[in-house]
């Protein structure tokens, strides 16, 4: 990086006399000796070239798989090479967002866009710089809508099972009760909801496509918990919105989604990214970081920091959150991905996405044993029966390079992106029907 | 400077209150106004919700901060001013026509000061 800044060691001298100081050590004389670290126990320094070979060959005790037919949570789609090229340049490369925002008008203008695209993909106003992971937005979203007479959350029992643990540790050390709403078929319960729904009821998470592909009915969740005086959290892939009806044609009051399908590698389960938008009336409750635009003394565009007064820096402990810096890198990168492939290449990624999945399905049902789960109509993955041991199967299309569906009890989760061609599908089913 | 109506009753928090029969009808001072600077929205409980001396009640907003609301008395709250909802900028306007909240069935107060009182200790803030 060009403003790399280097000081040798007759700068650092020069340094510290001007400081009047004799080494480096008499900079650190006020930490006491006793909790100071004398030496740390790792190798010698090495040049270059031994560290690259020596990480290389760690790194190549990974399984990268070439064939992926998994989803779960993490999607597998093709990164323009333009999203690498435009988050590598060192003004963007930093992880945080700026501790003195408005001089950085270039990262504030690029989270405005993000947010923008965001709040156009889900059809809800307003939109947060993002968060840590989809997780964490669906949990903060559900303390967004904690009022005095109305905290209990219901979630589906159909979303993703991490969502859920993430959830309840957030709503644990608030005293907030997290109620799961039973599934049938592999979707919401709506004699269990409608049990479960009373005045007492902040909201309902539901997602969708749900952690089984499955699309949910959430215009009609919807319905039913507005008319408890509840509010809609929709859970969502990003992909997803570019096809199917969006949070606000839905109705839904929150829109969380993880956003790592929108130009992020699947990178072992991260840096991932949290997206957030929701309904105008509850801009004042939602956390973490918001850029506005507005116009400078000349009259010129500028971007600021908005809605402020509720969070960390001011409010210390009272904040309406603990989020004060995040990924925003990642947050870049979604943005890079939507301008990069735009309305129409995003709408091509999900329709791809889906009607290779559903070949996928039909050619998996070619084979004895492999039936879908559920009739009810899926975005990009699906839950079947397996002929065979599952983790036999798994371990036997391992060996040929291809990671297979998720295991979920006796039956698979299967899963397929744009990047599963149907020669890739037709290929993976004959190698199946050798290893049965 | 500011003003300091006589007959209202103060505390160290800014609220001021003025007592009608039974009830305790509560705002914030002119002096709590013009710190906060522009108010942008108000948060206020909802009337039955039972409100405690001394602890929060709501909160204020204005561009640079969002300051507690702290109750000078324990009840039950009977009626909410609506308004401020909807137009925040009436706190700056006129704080002491534009109360927040009505307080019935009080069982507890804290030791109010007077206006005289109260400006002197809003003087000694500096």
């Amino acid at each position: 990086m060009a403003s790399y800044v280097v000081n040798t060691r007759k700068q650092q001298q020069q340094m510290l006399r001007e400081l009047k100081l004799e080494t480096l050590d008499d900079l650190f004389v006020d930490v006491p000796a006793s909790v100071r670290l004398e030496s740390l126990n790792i190798p010698q320094g090495q040049s270059e070239l031994e560290v690259y070979h020596e990480m290389s060959e760690i790194s190549s005790k990974n399984t990268v798989f070439k064939h992926i037919f998994r989803g779960g949570g993490a999607y597998n789609h093709y990164i323009p090479s333009i999203v690498n090229a435009v988050v590598s340049k060192e003004e963007f490369l930093t992880a945080y967002t700026p501790y003195q925002p408005e001089i950085s008008q270039g990262i504030l203008q690029s989270i405005f866009e993000y947010q923008t695209q965001m709040c156009q993909l889900s059809g809800l106003d307003v939109s947060n710089a993002s968060v840590y992971d989809g997780a964490v937005a669906a949990a903060e979203a559900a303390l967004m809508l904690q009022e005095r007479r109305k905290s209990d959350i219901l979630v589906a029992e159909t979303v993703n099972p991490q969502l859920l643990q993430v959830l309840k540790t957030y709503c644990e050390s608030r005293d907030v009760k997290v109620i799961t709403v039973k599934a049938i078929d592999y979707a919401v319960d709506f004699n269990d909801l409608k049990e479960k729904l009373n005045d007492t009821i902040a909201g309902v998470i539901v997602q969708s496509p749900n952690f089984y592909g499955l699309i949910e009915d959430v215009k009609a969740i919807s319905e039913l918990t507005h008319s408890h005086g509840g509010k809609v959290i929709m859970h969502t892939n990003p992909i997803a919105l570019a096809l199917l009806k969006n949070a606000k044609e839905l109705d839904a009051d929150i829109c969380t989604a993880e956003g790592q399908p929108l130009g992020m590698p699947l990178a072992f389960g991260g840096p991932y990214l949290g997206i957030m938008t929701c309904k105008k009336e509850l801009m004042r409750k939602l956390p973490g970081r918001i850029v506005g635009q507005t116009v400078d003394t000349n009259n010129q565009r500028c971007f600021v920091l908005t809605l402020q007064a509720r969070e960390q820096h001011i409010r210390r402990e009272k904040a309406s959150s603990n989020i004060c810096s995040n990924q925003a890198l990642c947050a870049m990168r979604a943005s890079v991905y939507c301008a990069a492939l735009g309305p129409d290449g995003l709408r091509q990624v999900a329709k791809n996405s889906a009607s290779n999945a559903h070949y996928l399905a039909r050619k998996l049902m070619e084979i004895t044993g492999f039936e879908l789960k559920s009739t009810k109509e899926f975005f990009n993955e699906f839950l079947m029966s397996c002929p065979i041991d599952n983790e036999k199967l798994v371990a036997g299309l391992a060996e040929k390079g291809i990671l297979a569906g998720l295991p979920l009890g006796k039956d698979i989760l299967w899963c397929a992106t744009e990047v599963n061609t149907k020669k890739e599908i037709d290929n993976l089913v004959e190698i199946i029907k050798e290893v049965l | 400077m500011f003003n300091y109506p006589k007959k209202l009753m103060y505390t160290e928090t800014h609220e001021w209150v003025k007592k009608e029969g039974d009830i305790y009808v509560v705002g914030i001072s002119d002096y709590a106004q013009d710190a906060l600077g522009d108010i942008v929205f108000v948060n206020l409980p909802e009337v039955d919700d039972e409100v405690f001396v001394q602890e929060p009640f709501g909160d204020v907003e204005s561009v640079k901060a969002v300051s507690d609301l702290y109750s000078p008395v324990s009840g039950v709250i009977c009626a909410v001013n609506e308004d401020l909802l909807d137009n925040p900028a009436l706190l700056n306007e006129d704080p002491y026509r534009n109360w927040l909240i009505k307080v019935e069935d009080v069982s507890d107060t804290e030791e109010f000061l007077d206006a005289e009182s109260y400006q002197q200790f809003c003087e000694s803030q500096g």
